[in-house]
């Protein structure tokens, strides 16, 4: 501890506090305790964003944007359908990656971060399915094809399903980390093949919203609203894997000091009281 | 502005359904998602405290 604290406890602090306040300024924060203070400072800084762009978004999308002169009024599904199918595949490859990193170099706190996204990352997959299913129906007449793209994207919510229900099954949390992180390295390969389906095979999915090599084909306002969508949403899920990571850290270390020490945990309710009092007698 | 009346707005030229059913149910899901995890966290730290008091 670079404060000098001097530790009573007769309790030895593991390995990761031990370590926090040494080397270089990014390996200090791979300490679960340097960073759960950090991410807990960065959370209002995500989700006040969050809030302001998602609700801009939604504006400019519905009062500003026009009507569609193909689709008429059902095309406003974009501004949650685009930004929750991209989420879906963005969070699956930081969630790979973090993982990855956390086998590779033995960091818990990666380890940690890629179980605080997969949840994240199977709601907007979800999303994504749910809000496409409720625009293909008056588009294209059914809910559901099994195309490439849907198909592939229904395989990205059972390989974040997969990658939460391997690691609860898995009691000790650093194997779990490590078969987690061998089932989201080889699901990485699904990613790719959501975005080019739409080019590889013939479906009845619309081509990329956004193409790096034309320009939009769009009006301007409905691409506006819908990327002050995708930039909101894209704050929220950094700053609710923020909060989740923040939870699994105090689940995770609950034997060492540094988490008793917390003032948050330090403040007792007196309904918690009572029931230890009454436990301890 | 694109509306004339409220209830265009909400029938949105006869794609309500689907518009609303789109966009309510992702910020119903969202809610869900944060309640869940205020959740995950007053447990987590309930379970310390109870730790705390036991030794």
């Amino acid at each position: 501890m670079s404060t000098g604290q001097v530790y009573i406890d007769e309790r030895a602090p593991v390995a990761g506090a031990a370590r926090a306040g040494q080397g270089h300024v990014l390996w200090q924060y791979a300490s679960p305790q340097r960073f759960y203070a950090l991410a807990g400072r960065l959370v209002p800084w995500f989700m006040a964003p969050a809030l302001l762009l998602t609700l801009l978004g939604l504006y400019v999308g519905f009062f500003v944007a026009p009507t569609d002169h193909q689709q008429g009024e059902a095309y406003r599904i974009i501004f949650v359908h685009v930004p929750a199918a991209w989420l879906s595949m963005v969070i699956y490859l930081a969630m790979a990656f973090w993982a990855g990193l956390g086998w590779v170099l033995n960091t818990r706190l990666s380890s940690m971060m890629a179980r605080a996204l997969a949840p994240t990352g199977a709601l907007f997959t979800f999303l994504a399915l749910w809000t496409g299913a409720l625009w293909g129906k008056p588009t294209w007449g059914t809910w559901w094809v099994w195309d490439a793209r849907l198909t592939s994207e229904l395989i990205l919510l059972f390989l974040y399903i997969g990658f939460m229900a391997l690691q609860a099954g898995i009691d000790d949390p650093r194997r779990g980390d490590k078969a987690g992180a061998l089932l989201a390295l080889v699901g990485v390969i699904n990613v790719p093949i959501i975005y080019f389906s739409v080019q590889w095979w013939s479906t009845l999915h619309q081509g990329a919203s956004i193409s790096f090599k034309a320009a939009p084909t769009m009006a301007s306002t409905m691409l506006i609203g819908m990327l002050l969508c995708s930039l909101g949403l894209w704050a929220y899920a950094i700053g609710i894997a923020l909060m989740r990571l923040r939870c699994i850290v105090l689940e995770r270390e609950r034997g060492t000091d540094w988490v008793q020490r917390l003032p948050e945990v330090q403040r007792l309710l007196p309904a918690e009281v009572a029931s230890a009092k009454k436990e301890s007698t | 502005m694109n509306w004339q009346s409220w209830q265009a707005f909400v029938a949105m030229g006869g794609y309500g359904l689907y518009v609303w059913g789109s966009v309510l149910v992702v910020a119903a899901f969202i809610a869900g998602e944060l309640a869940d995890v205020v959740r995950r966290r007053r447990a987590a730290l309930k379970t310390l405290r109870l730790l705390g008091v036991g030794r």
